[in-house]
């Protein structure tokens, strides 16, 4: 059976999350492989929360906010940009590629952007292969 | 003041008045013909001479420039004065032969022919009021005499046919001239540079429109003489409440409010884009909102429909679906131009005699009594063609017909391929986002839908509602839509308001920061994070504390905090993790 990536993403509950449900009204495909968990602000996501889910199993973590400027909260995307380039340094010394966390922004207008961010982390991660977490 | 008589009746004026107003303090009139209110006199046709003794002088002068003093006394009409005025007349009746003005004044002084010639031609009578005019009130500058003798004239710099640069075309000089010898030449075009929708003169002081609220004049700068040269300032001098203020600026005025109701509206497709059909290039292509406001009856024709040149149409072509339904310019349906374009129609059959053609693709009457309405207006003969319009053109074929344009198109019903000769053609362009809505998005932090309109919080459970608490969508701002429906969305959003303002208070979604005194360590990190300020160091227990009220619950803090200290409601650590757990519960924890 063919590899077919699991990959935990976490969005924020005012635009991306919104995003995906537009994306789902509107008859838009996009993978499954992608598992959503809503938080109020990309703001919100602990880069404990990232580890945890790379530690469950999960071979890729996407994490999608407002685009800058649109945040709900002001900078709670900044913020989650900051943690996002400190986390890929830390994941690369778990062993982690780093590659296999993406950040990206997505709107609540953007049900279409929603299918195609989801389908490059898809890919992206299938071409990685599976992750093997020593102990 | 003064005292002085006229006719034998005393009056008491301000020395060095005029004579001429103070006959008028008196009624009594005196024929003027290069005078003007508000312009320097100058004394230049002389009709209006009179006489005045003094003692044992007698002279004749000119009323519209001989100051009065003390104890004088004119005459206005006796024979004398009759005898100067009629000689004056026939001197300029000999110069200007067929001036209206002239002849008539002439003729009640009983003068039908001049001894001095006949010039049935020349209209000037040189008073220099359009001189006066131009370089005392308008402060252009253009007009001006120039030769001597019997060459002298008015004339524009260096004769140049009207086409000066200097020349505002305000029209003030023609306005003035007593005996029509001026005339303005395409102030129309000139005027169509304003960047406003154009379908006629207007004037640079005026009330926007009758429904205007306020329903006061305003002015506009760009045509306002005063405004451009610093000169005229006579509506100041009409206007006796002293209303009108040259120096007022635009305000910004801030307000305190709970809610705002966002209804921005539209902006109307510029269907200059679509070449084809000739939109700002061919005379007679209007936009709807143009010929809209053709139609209404406050508007520039009076609510009468005229082709350029002031005539009725006899046919008229109203396309359909401009800029939208097309991939290249907007997806959507505009919504409001099938019925409306119908309303066009059936304006055009009361109030002319013309030929509506409409050219539409699909004919969407959707609401209450509207495909009724379409029925009515196809019993009144509109013709209506399925299929959409491929081009407009001028069609030049032989003199009858000139002017005309022809709309060239598919007729989808019968198969064929049609040209029909209108005079009007009406374009009926789609509703669109304005150019400012992503700024104003900005300001309400309100997210846009892909068409561009604002994003309602839900499109059937709420759809007046935003994602921002207090802030309310109504009308077009939200999509197209007609006027019920901007109504409908309009009255539930102020309802909406309404209720919360009713409440008194207001209810917060409990997911909160919270944090934990026991475990914060007092590193006051979270309290620069907080976006919305809600964190303070409690100085004595040495914890940082969240104002519950202030807090919006994002959840940086939490995510920051590196005690662990600050736990999110409805979004905490241990939720978030047992989320995680469950999804990849098929994953086995490899
Ligand atoms: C040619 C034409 C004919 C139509 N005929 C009909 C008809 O017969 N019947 C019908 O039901 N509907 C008709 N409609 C539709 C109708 O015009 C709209 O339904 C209606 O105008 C929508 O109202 P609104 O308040 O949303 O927007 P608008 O009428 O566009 O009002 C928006 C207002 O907001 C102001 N504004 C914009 N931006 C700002 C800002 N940043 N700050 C402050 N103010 C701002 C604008 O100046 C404007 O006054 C027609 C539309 C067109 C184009
Ligand atoms: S949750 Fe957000 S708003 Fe509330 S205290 Fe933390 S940072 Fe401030
Ligand atoms: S709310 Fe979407 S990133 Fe902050
Ligand atoms: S009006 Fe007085 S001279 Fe012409």
């Amino acid at each position: 059976m063919a590899f077919e990536p699991k990959i935990v993403g976490f969005l924020c509950n005012w635009c991306s999350y919104t995003g995906a449900d537009l994306a789902g009204v509107s008859r838009i495909k996009w993978p499954p492989n992608v598992r959503p968990i809503r938080v109020m602000c990309s703001g919100r996501i602990d880069p404990t929360f990232v580890v945890k889910a790379f530690r469950e199993g999960a071979d890729g973590v996407l994490v999608s906010g407002c685009h800058p400027g649109d945040c709900h909260y002001y900078q709670g995307n900044y913020k989650a940009l900051r943690r996002y380039h400190l986390l890929r340094r830390v994941l690369e010394q778990f062993g982690i590629h780093p590659d296999r966390l993406m950040l990206t922004w997505v709107s609540a207008a953007e049900g279409e952007r929603w299918a195609k961010v989801t389908q490059e982390i898809t890919e992206r991660v299938r071409k990685l292969g599976p992750l093997h977490l020593k102990d | 003041m003064i005292k002085l008589r006229i006719d034998g009746n005393e009056v008491e004026v301000n020395a060095g008045t005029p004579l001429l107003k103070a006959a008028q303090k008196l009624n009594i009139e005196i024929p003027t013909l290069c005078h003007y209110e508000g312009i320097e006199p100058y004394a230049a046709c002389r009709v209006c001479t009179v006489e005045v003794v003094r003692g044992r002088r007698r002279r004749m002068v000119t009323a519209c420039n001989y100051p009065a003093t003390d104890g004088i006394e004119v005459f206005t009409d006796n024979e004398r004065v009759r005898r100067a005025r009629r000689l004056n007349l026939e001197m300029l009746l000999g110069r200007c032969s067929e001036v209206p003005a002239i002849r008539a004044l002439a003729a009640k002084y009983g003068v039908e022919k001049s001894r001095f010639g006949y010039d049935p031609k020349e209209k000037c009578i040189l008073c220099g009021l359009c001189v006066r005019m131009c370089s005392d009130i308008v402060k252009a500058n253009v007009l001006s005499f120039a030769y001597s003798g019997p060459r002298r004239k008015v004339v524009t710099p260096f004769e140049r046919e009207m086409a000066t640069d200097v020349c505002i075309a305000c029209g003030a000089c023609a306005h003035v001239c007593p005996t029509g010898a001026i005339t303005i030449e395409d102030l129309s075009q000139r005027r169509g540079e304003v960047p406003e929708m154009y379908l006629g003169p207007k004037t640079a002081i005026s009330i926007p429109f009758q429904q205007a609220v306020p329903k006061v004049p305003y002015i506009d700068p760009d045509a306002c003489i005063k405004m451009q040269t610093g000169g005229c300032g006579i509506c100041a001098q009409v206007c006796e409440p002293e209303a009108i203020n040259y120096k007022m600026q635009d305000e910004v005025v801030e307000l305190d409010v709970g809610q705002i109701l966002v209804a921005t509206g539209y902006q109307i497709f510029d269907a200059s884009q679509m070449a084809q059909y000739g939109y700002g290039k061919l005379d007679n292509v209007l936009s709807a909102l143009e010929f809209e406001k053709m139609l209404n009856s406050t508007g520039p024709t009076g609510g009468r429909v005229l082709t350029k040149n002031g005539k009725e149409p006899r046919a008229i072509g109203i396309i359909h679906c401009i800029g939208s339904r097309d991939a290249r310019y907007h997806k959507y349906c505009s919504r409001v131009c099938c019925m409306y374009a119908l309303k066009f129609a059936h304006l055009v059959k009361d109030r002319t005699n013309a030929e509506v053609y409409q050219f539409y693709i699909d004919m969407r009457a959707f609401g209450k009594g509207y495909e009724e309405f379409y029925s009515r207006v196809l019993d009144e003969g509109v013709n209506v063609i399925r299929g959409k319009a491929a081009e407009v053109v001028e069609a030049t074929w032989g003199n009858e017909r000139e002017g005309h344009l022809l709309v060239r198109c598919e007729d989808t019903l019968i198969g064929k391929f049609r040209e029909v000769p209108v005079d009007m053609v009406v374009l009926c362009a789609a509703i669109e986002p304005n150019v400012d809505q992503e700024r104003v998005g900005q300001i309400f932090s309100l997210s846009r839908s892909p068409d561009g309109f604002f994003l309602e919080r839900h499109p059937k459970l709420d759809p007046m509602g935003t994602v921002n608490d207090g802030i309310y969508l109504a009308g077009c701002c939200q999509g197209p839509k007609d006027i019920p429906d901007t109504v409908a969305q309009a009255q539930g959003a102020a309802a909406r308001i309404l209720a919360m303002i009713a409440k008194g208070e207001v209810l917060l979604d409990p997911i909160r920061a919270s944090i934990d005194e026991n475990l914060c360590g007092g590193c006051k990190v979270c309290n620069n994070l907080c976006p919305y300020m809600a964190i303070t160091f409690d100085d004595v227990k040495k914890v940082s504390v969240v104002n519950e009220t202030l807090c919006k619950g994002c959840g940086t803090c939490v995510a920051a905090c590196p005690a662990g200290a600050i736990t999110g409601s409805g979004f905490t650590d241990e939720q978030i993790f047992a989320e995680i757990e469950g999804i990849l519960a098929d994953a086995g924890n490899k």
